[in-house]
């Protein structure tokens, strides 16, 4: 299945997902993560050929609703959990995108 | 119903004295709620006709700290939302409400709800009332713990993989993952969306029943909840298991279950057969994959629930480098956005969150697709298959019964140190939430008294399991029910100081 565990680039991983991991914790996962690789590797004995991906388990199919107008969260409430919100007009605030 | 005699400020006062008593020992809290929980009391005993008919007035339940409650911080027992306090209750809150049900606090869990033992929690691990040195369970650990040491009659856990049976099995307490579906998942902090269920964990079945009735039903909230009607829990109590089909997969039993694990399961199916239940050997071929198959779909989806913490709508973020600070800019601080991000991401998640969603973003990234994530989806296809055939082909039973957990509660940090060690203790409860199945987890005993070496594990709950047809909720509780007449498991306490 695949190539070689070992071959794992844990940084180009994590920067995927916007992980910013200190250097023993890509050895430590490098190692941790060939070791539940080659656990989960049993799988390419499985023959899935012309088996369907199960992707989710629903129980029907959700219907359309109204497109209507609903209360939601007020805006204050929305805002009031941010780490940096703006005091006077409900943003949230984030470093500096564009010189 | 539940010491209803008593008025619903003294119930709840009694609960949060009992936690606030034994928490130091049990560490099953992250956060207590005397204030609001006494207020909501005492309205509820000032107009008694109103909650005259309400299932569950004046009860205290408590609720793990991964499900939503207004007003009151909910962690994921993550330091990226230690200050977090939602602006809104998740569904399942709202309708233990209006049942009349208090939420007396928040429970301590595998962050994020990752984890078998809930050693992965930033406050650290909750202790099994049955042996302080031994793991809940997880991930919902704090919740069986609090059921166990009776603190409170009822809780609400989540189970992504066995979450709530897990722990229920190793703190003996009932635990029950419904259908997905069955239970809105609005609110609950999501890990796994095609897996999590919302369920209930209490000392007895009939609690059990009545928890799940509160919270079950459509919600126009949840895309995903199922708007199959809710029966009357209570009406399939009934005791009677005569010619109720049990499907038994022995092969699957064979090996990696520990030895009294093994003889309790078996005794428990023999005392089902006296009631009058048929035993039914069964083959769930696929089963052996199923670990494998979880820990690429859950950690897929995780990677991906888990991109929302960023630093800017809610939770935890980190501040820019100390020499950096004088020269901050407005509202920003000298990170660039995206060192912002990966450094409150790296700061706010601990080892286990991250070690997931690096294996999900791997699982995910173009090369390794097809090999890993869409086998998976593959072989989860086949999974749910075995249990379509044993339920509806020519075996025709109406329940799959297996240990919960192959173990019972072993020590904190033993197993801490190898994830696929860790992993393994899901054997027999993933295939539930992969299949969409409802499962429960009932007391089948204790490990016995041992000399020398073997003591230290003597008096350890053990549990069965059983999985049912989808929506059908009432077997297994009928089931887990009469298997609970004929045992005092139910009435066994830890002893605690």
């Amino acid at each position: 299945m695949a190539q070689p565990v070992s071959s794992i680039d844990v940084s180009a991983v994590a920067a995927l997902a916007n992980l910013d991991l200190d250097a023993d914790e890509l050895d430590l996962f490098a190692k941790q993560l060939r070791d539940v690789l080659e656990a989960v590797n049993t799988l390419a004995e499985l023959d899935t050929a012309g088996v369907p991906p199960t992707a989710a388990i629903l129980t029907h199919h959700p219907v359309d609703r109204p497109d209507e107008r609903r209360p939601s969260l007020d805006r204050d409430a929305a805002v009031a959990a941010a780490p940096d919100a703006s005091a006077d007009a409900a943003y949230f605030r984030v470093p500096k995108v564009i010189g | 119903m539940i010491d209803a005699d008593r008025s619903a400020r003294e119930r709840c006062e009694r609960a949060l004295d009992r936690a606030e008593a034994l928490n130091p020992s049990l560490n099953a809290f992250n956060t207590l709620a005397r204030e609001r929980a006494l207020e909501r009391a005492s309205a509820i005993d000032r107009d008694r006709d109103r909650w005259r008919g309400a299932p569950l007035a004046g009860v205290p339940v408590a609720v793990k700290d991964n499900i939503c409650t207004r007003g009151l911080r909910t962690t994921a027992s993550s330091r990226m939302l230690a200050d977090y306090t939602p602006p809104y209750d998740a569904t399942a809150i709202a309708r233990l409400e209006q049942a009349g049900a208090i939420v007396i606090g928040k429970t301590n869990c595998d962050e994020f709800a990752m984890g078998s033992s809930n050693e992965n929690s930033a406050f650290g691990p909750a202790k099994n009332p049955w042996a302080l040195d031994r793991v809940t369970g997880g991930s919902s650990g704090g919740s069986a713990a609090a059921v166990a040491a009776r603190i409170a009659p009822l809780a609400l856990g989540s189970d992504t993989g066995g979450s709530v049976r897990q722990p229920a099995a190793l703190c003996g307490v009932v635990g029950l993952k419904p259908t997905y579906g069955r239970v809105s998942r609005y609110g609950l902090i999501a890990f796994g969306s095609s897996l999590d269920q919302i369920g209930p964990l209490a000392a007895t079945v009939r609690e059990a029943a009545a928890l799940l009735q509160a919270i079950a039903g459509a919600d126009a909230a949840d895309a995903t909840s199922a708007p199959e009607p809710v029966p009357p829990y209570d009406a399939a109590l009934t005791g009677d298991v005569r010619g109720t089909r049990i499907g038994v997969p022995r092969r699957l039993l064979e090996d990696g279950v520990d030895a009294e694990v093994s003889s309790a399961f078996f005794a428990a199916l023999d005392a089902l057969k006296s009631r009058g239940a048929v035993l039914v050997d069964i083959d769930l071929p696929h089963a052996r994959f199923a670990i494998a198959t979880y820990y690429l779909v859950s950690t897929a989806e995780a990677s991906s629930n888990l991109a929302r913490y960023d630093g800017v709508r809610y939770g935890f973020r980190a501040a820019p480098p100390p020499a950096a600070i004088g020269h901050q800019a407005p509202g920003g601080g000298a990170f660039t956005l995206h060192e912002m991000y990966a450094k409150t991401r790296a700061q706010g998640f601990g080892p286990e969150v991250k070690r997931r969603i690096v294996l999900g973003t791997y699982v995910l990234s173009a090369g390794y697709y097809d090999a890993y994530y869409r086998k998976a989806q593959q072989a989860r296809t086949l999974i749910l298959r075995d249990y379509e055939e044993a339920f509806g082909g020519a075996a025709a039973v109406e329940a799959i019964a297996m240990p919960t957990s192959p173990v019972p509660a072993f020590r904190i940090g033993e197993r801490a140190a190898d994830p696929v060690q860790m992993y393994l203790a899901d054997v027999f409860t993933v295939s539930a939430n992969l299949a969409g199945l409802p499962a429960i987890s009932v007391p089948c005993g204790l490990t016995a008294p041992g000399t020398g070496p073997s003591a230290a594990r003597s008096g350890l709950p053990i549990g069965l399991q059983l999985t049912g047809r989808r929506f059908d909720e009432s077997t297994l509780l009928r089931i887990a029910d009469a298997y609970e007449r004929d045992f005092e498991w139910s009435t066994r306490q830890p002893t605690l100081a």
